[in-house]
């Protein structure tokens, strides 16, 4: 379940010492951007230390790390993966090479460490329009890559689009890394909302990316942390329908109906997938069903 | 592990720990929190522990303590170590 991934800087104790009670899904800790070029080595050793020393409790794990093309990445890794992240997040991937690359560090990390093969999963970030193009090669390129994630704001640069506040600069990004991540079967992450006061603007934001198909939302700010997992969770409303869809399921099926239908819609596979997927979300969500 | 230069990691801000590292041919720690009457005696040991751990023996250390965790100040302590001790490049 990654209805919300949080960004938290990796070099930062005050922030790090917040993760634990911070209602996201995953926290993801971050080793790049928010890391100046002069601190990359105190940074690795701090959160190398907050990974190891503080309880998070059952959020997932990540580490954005420096790209690959950058002389740091390996040293991110050889200090963070004692501390066994649930995912590595490489940024500015452009092609299925850049993944295979970063797998392959990763299948000899965990054989020196004793983690078990392919158990630390990749969340490749999309912020460039070459890595956008190659998004599909990118979701399969290993068994590794849990989810796509966008990322808007060097997407938009790398568009020489403006950054606006209704996105429609990356409406083909979103459509296009949600095909891609579904066709790959895997999930799909929308960029953050990145003005932290318009709570609204936010809400339609994460709104607008769920209708499009994505599983969850980045969030910069933990003011937002709410309202994102508000909109990623099933509504009351949807999940009485979803059982409402499986009940009438069952009863055709205990009267060999070969067609059911619900309040006067006929209910079909891909109602029922959808049914079966609400369900699924709200169990993970310890709902009461 | 030598200590062959001056070298600082850490910062001022909450939660936070300032360490600086000096050559010197003994271990001497001075410390500023405004928890030592509380946790000054476990800051201290903690750093000897880290001092120790990393193979320093002498060492002129200052803490400018601003609340920090446990791991925290460990982490700043290894990491003004090795840019003490280190041709590193911070990198």
């Amino acid at each position: 379940m990654r209805r919300s991934m949080m960004f938290l800087p990796g070099n930062s104790p005050r922030m790090l010492m917040n993760g634990p009670v911070l209602p996201a899904d995953s926290l993801i800790f971050d080793l790049e951007d928010a890391v100046a070029p002069d601190q990359k080595d105190a940074a690795r050793v701090m959160l190398a230390h907050a990974l190891t020393s503080l309880d998070f409790g059952q959020k997932e794990i990540v580490v954005r790390i420096n790209d690959l093309a950058s002389p740091y990445w390996q040293a991110d890794l050889d200090k963070v993966m004692p501390a066994r992240p649930n995912l590595i997040m490489p940024p500015k991937v452009a092609r299925a090479e850049d993944i295979e690359k970063l797998a392959a560090y990763l299948d000899q990390k965990e054989a020196d460490l004793g983690i078990t093969a392919g158990k630390t999963g990749i969340l490749p970030l999309l912020e460039l329009a070459l890595g956008v193009e190659n998004a599909f090669a990118i979701a399969q390129a290993s068994p590794r890559v849990v989810a796509l994630f966008l990322g808007g704001e060097d997407l938009s640069a790398n568009l020489r689009s403006p950054r606006t506040k209704d996105g429609w600069e990356l409406f083909y990004a979103r459509t296009r890394l949600v095909n891609a991540a579904r066709a790959a079967e895997i999930d799909v992450i929308d960029t953050p909302f990145t003005d932290t006061d318009d709570l609204e603007g936010l809400r339609q934001d994460a709104e607008f990316a769920k209708s499009l198909g994505f599983s969850g939302k980045s969030v910069i700010s933990p003011r937002h942390l709410d309202i994102v997992n508000e909109v990623f969770s099933p509504s009351q409303a949807e999940i009485i329908w979803a059982q409402e869809v499986m009940a009438v399921i069952e009863e055709g099926k205990r009267l060999g109906k070969g067609a059911v239908s619900l309040h006067g819609k006929m209910v079909d596979k891909p109602i029922v997938m959808r049914a079966e997927q609400i369900l699924e979300n709200a169990k993970a969500m310890d709902y009461p069903l | 592990m030598y200590i062959i230069r001056q070298a600082m990691a850490g910062t001022l801000e909450s939660s936070d720990v300032l360490v600086e590292i000096s050559p010197a041919d003994r271990i001497s720690i001075d410390l500023e929190s405004p928890v030592k009457a509380q946790f000054g005696d476990s800051i201290l040991a903690t750093t000897q522990e880290v001092l120790k751990a990393q193979g320093v023996e002498g060492a002129q250390v200052r803490l400018q303590d601003q609340g920090a965790l446990d791991c925290t100040l460990r982490a700043r302590l290894e990491a003004c170590i090795a840019r003490a001790s280190e041709e590193a490049d911070h990198a």
